[in-house]
């Protein structure tokens, strides 16, 4: 068997303000506090598109391949809920604005193009609370009338791996182009997944279900994993697969039914006639592509390309636009690539990922400006420290505007490669370890670490590690 | 000397800015006239006395420190209660908004006041515009000022009755297929149904967003082109109205109709009207005649399918426009709302909304439905453009067209409550000029054998209200049943 994955993704738009309305699209201000007679729908209001909705749109349809429709259409998605002011929702149903892209997905099995069928532009709901101190639910309208892109793909995925490289990737995507800060557990970029089974090789798609409530990359594979399974026992049990929408249960590891198509809703789309269709003249889509900004896969070739840089490395280093920024200003500080690239990866990473400085679009508080991790690494190219010296010193510089060079001044730090000094230790440390000296010349080669430890442990960390492994290897030929 | 109540709108600004009148003893005076009428006709859903006084007020201070408060300075006007108000209730004539007070001006409400006038209630209407004789109103019954035994037309009859009346010095409606027109027509007054886009919908409870407008119901040509000048022209609230400036009209109706093309649509002259209606109407035609334009049939071959075309786009979009009406943030919720939320909305539509408003949100949410969209709502749609399209190929060799406003006078109130479809046909002249976004006008032109009114239609080019209101003024400077007032 085979499986078959579409996704559905929405993403919440980084403009200042609401689609249809001057209200703040900000996250976390207090319920109900930025709403206005538009975004609650009260009686007479109607919407004014946002100009800056639609730029970002266009973006993200240039960004994926895809054609910028001259007219597009919005559309009233009509349902009840609570959540939803209007009695419906504002959407794109024919005519969506952006179709017929793709996007390059890096797999384990290479580079893959998953198609997209649309881009579009849509209003989001508000939210309902149902508190447990209140007999009444409540709702919270401060997200009703935030724009979203929902960007759907054609089912062109086969595995949960692929599903999550793609999301990945198209996250790194919006990023890059700063139209959605990607934040999957604030719900800034949510995803729901079509997925069907077939036996491998046949034309026709299987039944598909629809999976909901997947609020991050490990829910959405986790989620298909088990729906794949499910589906291909329920098949060999000889089961028919029903058209429903379920739900991701992340406690429990398994999809629920929430409703079969036979209750699913009508939606009654028509063109909202308070919107007139949205024209967007060649010049505007002009002028955006010219200051489209460097994406993740061009950006990847020009590090491994300009730098050097190994595909692995390139790739982690372009995920995110603000790390590869990172990157490259360290470089441009006098860094060579393939250090700052390792240590930018390694330690630099590892800071941001304990101080939880990643989950904004862009991180603007690095623990360690390039600059100074720059001018650090300098400092082991050319011997004045050593690495593990260098290492020790990060929590120092961590939060400062220190120049990395004074910081070993002042500590006292710089490397000892005073030939006479460090003979001596060796002299001393070779007549304090008689048996070790005589492993080695056993042939026990491993022992020779332990020596090297004892000078540097002699010299306070700071010896020349290389000078003492030619020294110590000198000592032990000479006095054989 | 007559009573303040019986001036014209513009002679009671101008005796206002000169101070000839404060706006606090015209505003009385008006209050006074409500009291004195209401108990005959009903118009009025909402009489804010106490705000108009201290807006009266206010005007007063600033004309006494010699500023300059606008064209409508302290003139009483009224709004139908479909157009929102700050601070004073707007029901739409219907009880699931029977107790809402809206936090905001629509966009005319708010003109208006600019323009000095003086807000002085809030009038009846049927339920969200929905009918031609004001008795699906939820929350009052208008009668006809001529006749208290019959209807004042729909759906803006309260603003109709109340110019008649003399209760206000000019009012706003809205039409959606008719609803300014034909009350206008019932009642013997004059009523423009500016073209679509031309006035913003902001703030006004919708019915079919992209058929209805607002405009104003006043006594004479002049009166409605002063109010209809306050409040046309572009509102960036309203994406669907026009960018294009609106010119001053008002200064402007002189010019007579001497070298006008006027178009005489074949189909608007039925088998079946009422004779009396006929004869008024071609009496008008030949009065504008006399007075130089040159009248010719036309065709509009289209206007059999105008009600059903209506009827499907008009209703789909009062399904999803009346969808808001739930109990959940506003207006009317149940006592015992049911044990989900489902119930709760069913039991809240169910009581808050009135039958029409019932049938219709029904009607459309059928159209609208999956497998029945594209053989109505669409199908609709494209009639809608033939229609538009007989319209452009009529205009394109005459002015205006002048037809009847409906088929008969004002009928008994009752008389067609019970038959929804002979109710629809009230509106078959005047729905098609919606459908075709145009702009449309009722002056009175007549009366029936039982001294009932006669309205008579100018349909014009789009955005060209300036021809319509010269037109009407030509006609009325030659006639004087603009000059006859209900006995109240």
């Amino acid at each position: 068997m085979e499986s078959v994955i579409g996704l559905e993704v929405h993403a919440e738009l980084l403009t200042r303000s609401k689609i249809f309305c001057g209200c703040s699209a900000g996250f976390g201000a207090p319920p109900n506090t930025n709403v206005c007679p538009v975004c609650l729908g009260m009686p007479g209001v109607l919407p004014v598109l946002n100009r800056r909705v639609v730029e970002f749109a266009i973006r993200a349809g240039l960004a994926t391949g895809c054609a910028v429709a001259p007219s597009s259409i919005f559309a009233r998605k009509n349902y009840f809920y609570p959540d939803i002011p209007k009695g419906y929702q504002i959407s794109q149903y024919e005519l969506p604005i952006c179709a017929g892209g793709h996007i390059d997905v890096v797999t384990e099995a290479g580079t893959k193009r998953v198609g997209l069928t649309r881009i579009h532009m849509e209003e989001d709901t508000g939210k309902n609370v149902h508190d447990a101190h209140v007999a009444d639910s409540l709702v919270d309208f401060n997200r009703s009338g935030v724009p979203l892109l929902e960007i759907v793909s054609e089912p062109d995925l086969r595995t949960p791996g692929e599903a999550g490289a793609y999301l990945r990737t198209l996250r790194s995507i919006l990023q890059y182009l700063e139209v959605c800060d990607g934040n999957m557990e604030e719900g800034s970029f949510r995803c729901d997944a079509n997925v069907s089974v077939r036996p491998r090789g046949q034309k026709e798609l299987g039944t598909k279900v629809e999976i909901k409530n997947m609020n991050s990359f490990r829910a959405v594979e986790r989620a298909l994993v088990y729906e794949i399974a499910r589906q291909e026992q329920a098949i060999a049990d000889g089961e028919r697969i029903v058209q429903e929408t379920r739900l991701w249960d992340a406690d429990r590891e398994e999809t629920r039914s929430m409703r079969s198509k036979e209750s699913a809703h009508d939606y009654r789309y028509f063109p909202d006639p308070d919107l007139l269709p949205l024209a967007v003249e060649p010049a505007w889509i002009a002028e955006i592509r010219r200051t489209m900004p460097e994406l993740p896969a061009e950006r990847r070739a020009r590090l491994e390309r300009e730098h050097g840089l190994s595909a692995y490395d390139a790739d982690v280093l372009t995920q995110r636009k603000d790390v590869a920024d990172y990157f490259e200003a360290g470089v441009r500080a006098g860094a060579p690539a393939k250090d700052m690239a390792n240590w930018t990866m390694t330690e630099i990473l590892r800071m941001v990922r304990d101080e939880k400085l990643d989950e904004a679009l862009v991180i603007r508080t690095w623990p360690i400006g390039p600059t100074q991790l720059a001018k650090l690494i300098r400092l082991v190219t050319t011997g004045v420290v050593n690495r593990n010296t260098a290492k020790g010193l990060l929590p120092k510089l961590r939060g400062t505007e220190l120049d990395p060079q004074e910081l070993v001044r002042r500590e006292g730090l710089a490397q000892v490669s005073d030939r006479a000094a460090l003979e001596a230790a060796v002299r001393d440390v070779i007549a304090r370890c008689p048996d070790q000296v005589a492993q080695i010349r056993a042939g026990k080669e491993k022992v020779m670490g332990f020596l090297v430890g004892q000078v540097m442990k002699a010299t306070g960390g700071k010896a020349n590690a290389q000078m003492v492994q030619d020294l110590l290897r000198a000592a032990l030929a000479q006095s054989s | 000397m007559s009573a303040l109540h019986d001036l014209s709108l513009r002679d009671a600004a101008m005796r206002v800015r000169r101070r000839e009148v404060s706006a606090v003893e015209l505003t009385r005076a008006i209050l006074e006239r409500i009291a004195a009428t209401e108990p005959q006709v009903g118009a009025y859903l909402t009489v804010c006395g106490d705000e108009a006084l201290a807006a009266a007020a206010a005007i007063d201070r600033r004309l006494a420190a010699g500023e300059d408060v606008g064209r409508l300075a302290g003139v009483p006007v009224a709004l139908k209660d479909i157009i929102c108000t700050a601070g004073v209730r707007t029901t739409a004539g219907s009880r699931i908004l029977e107790r809402f007070v809206p936090p905001y001006d629509a966009t005319v409400t708010a003109r208006l006041r600019e323009a000095g006038a003086v807000i002085v209630g809030k009038l009846n209407c049927d339920e969200f515009a929905m009918g031609s004789s004001t008795e699906n109103s939820g929350l009052g019954t208008t009668r006809n000022p001529w006749d208290g035994t019959r209807v004042p037309g729909g759906s803006s009859g309260g603003s109709a009755a109340a110019v008649a009346a003399r209760s206000c010095f000019g009012a706003l409606g809205t039409d959606t297929g008719g609803s300014i027109r034909l009350p206008a027509a019932y009642c013997s007054v004059v009523g423009l149904k500016p073209t679509y886009g031309r006035v913003s919908r902001y703030g006004v409870m919708a019915y079919a967003s992209s058929l209805d407008q607002v405009g104003p119901l006043a006594r004479d040509v002049a009166d409605t082109a002063v109010l209809f000048d306050a409040i046309a022209g572009h509102d960036p609230r309203d994406s669907t109205s026009s960018p294009r400036p609106s010119r001053a009209l008002a200064g402007s109706l002189e010019g007579g109709v001497r070298g006008l093309r006027l178009g005489m649509p074949r189909e608007y002259f039925v088998e079946g009207m009422q004779p009396d209606v006929e004869r008024a109407v071609r009496e008008a035609v030949r009065v504008l005649e006399g007075a130089g334009a040159s009248v010719e049939s036309v065709s509009l071959p289209h206007s059999e399918y105008a009600i059903a075309t209506y009827y499907l786009v008009a209703t789909a979009e009062a399904s999803s426009n009346l969808a808001r009406y739930d109990g959940v943030r506003y207006g009317l919720r149940v006592a015992n709302p049911g044990s989900s939320v489902g119930e709760m909305y069913a039991e809240t539509r169910a009581a808050g909304f009135g039958a029409e408003v019932k049938r219709r949100i029904m009607l459309g949410t059928y159209a609208l439905s999956a497998g029945y969209y594209d053989a109505y709502y669409l199908k609709a749609l494209q009639v809608r453009t033939l229609i538009a399209q007989d319209f452009t190929k009529a205009l394109a060799g005459c002015d205006a067209l002048v037809a009847p406003i409906a088929p008969t006078t004002a009928f008994r109130l009752g008389e067609k409550t019970a038959d929804p479809l002979t109710m629809y046909l009230s509106d078959i002249f005047t729905i098609s000029v919606n459908l075709a976004g145009l702009p449309g006008m009722s002056i009175p032109c007549g009366f029936d054998g039982d001294g009932l009114p006669v309205g008579l239609q100018l349909i014009g080019k789009p955005f060209d209200e300036a021809t319509l209101l010269r037109v009407a003024a030509a006609y009325e400077g030659s006639t004087d049943w603009h000059q006859r007032g209900p006995r109240l």
